[in-house]
């Protein structure tokens, strides 16, 4: 799964660590969904949505080939 | 970077210390019973099992760390990592096992049981971690 968590994150200037304390995860976390290592749950991905103020596909996205 | 630490996780350690105190004092009473050589009849039995219960008592708090970590992406390293020790601790204990069927190796285990490979494989599963995921949140 892709993921426009990078981007959002500089557009707020928010480091990995400041989101992780918005979203009450672990840096690690962040980190993991980030680079694309970790997808999140289905109740995670909605806090990410949530914290952005974003619908939940235009955060996140399928690869081409799932 | 400083390492994650949740309430679940400073519980854990917490559990942990006290166990591990719990352990040492039992194994030091116990073998210092048995080799006096005193006759304490069927008391024997549960002061050789008495070591035994904080290390049982360490599966139990590495089985409500799982439980209890609120953060699923760590929550998830520490289940890989307990089920790559649950199955490095098979592995060396089956081929222990047949090496000493076929009298290749000597009969016991010379004080490192299923535990102490348990432990190690801990060690292991939080390399794993770590080589495939850059952290280990590691419960080891």
């Amino acid at each position: 799964m892709n993921n426009r968590l990078k981007v959002l994150r500089a557009e707020r200037n928010w480091s990995q660590q400041d989101l992780a304390e918005r979203l009450e995860v672990s840096r690690q976390s962040v980190n993991a969904v980030e680079t694309g290592k970790y997808d999140p749950s289905l109740p995670l991905a909605f806090r990410i949505a949530a914290v952005f103020a974003l619908p939940i596909e235009q955060i996140f996205s399928p690869d081409q080939k799932d | 970077m400083s390492k994650y630490k949740s309430p679940a996780m400073r519980r854990y350690l917490k559990r942990l210390a006290v166990l591990m105190a719990a352990y040492l004092l039992l194994l030091i009473v116990a073998v210092r019973t048995f080799r006096s050589g005193a006759d304490i009849g069927l008391l024997a039995w549960p002061l050789a099992i008495a070591p035994a219960l904080p290390i049982i008592g360490v599966f139990w708090a590495v089985m409500r760390l799982l439980v209890e970590e609120p953060d699923e992406f760590i929550r998830m390293l520490f289940v890989r990592q307990a089920l790559i020790a649950t199955g490095f601790c098979l592995t060396v204990m089956t081929v222990w096992e047949f090496l000493q069927n076929f009298d290749l190796v000597p009969s016991g285990t010379g004080g490192f049981g299923a535990a102490f490979f348990w432990f190690m494989g801990l060690g292991v599963g939080a390399l794993y971690n770590k080589l495939t995921t850059g952290t280990s949140a590691d419960c080891a």
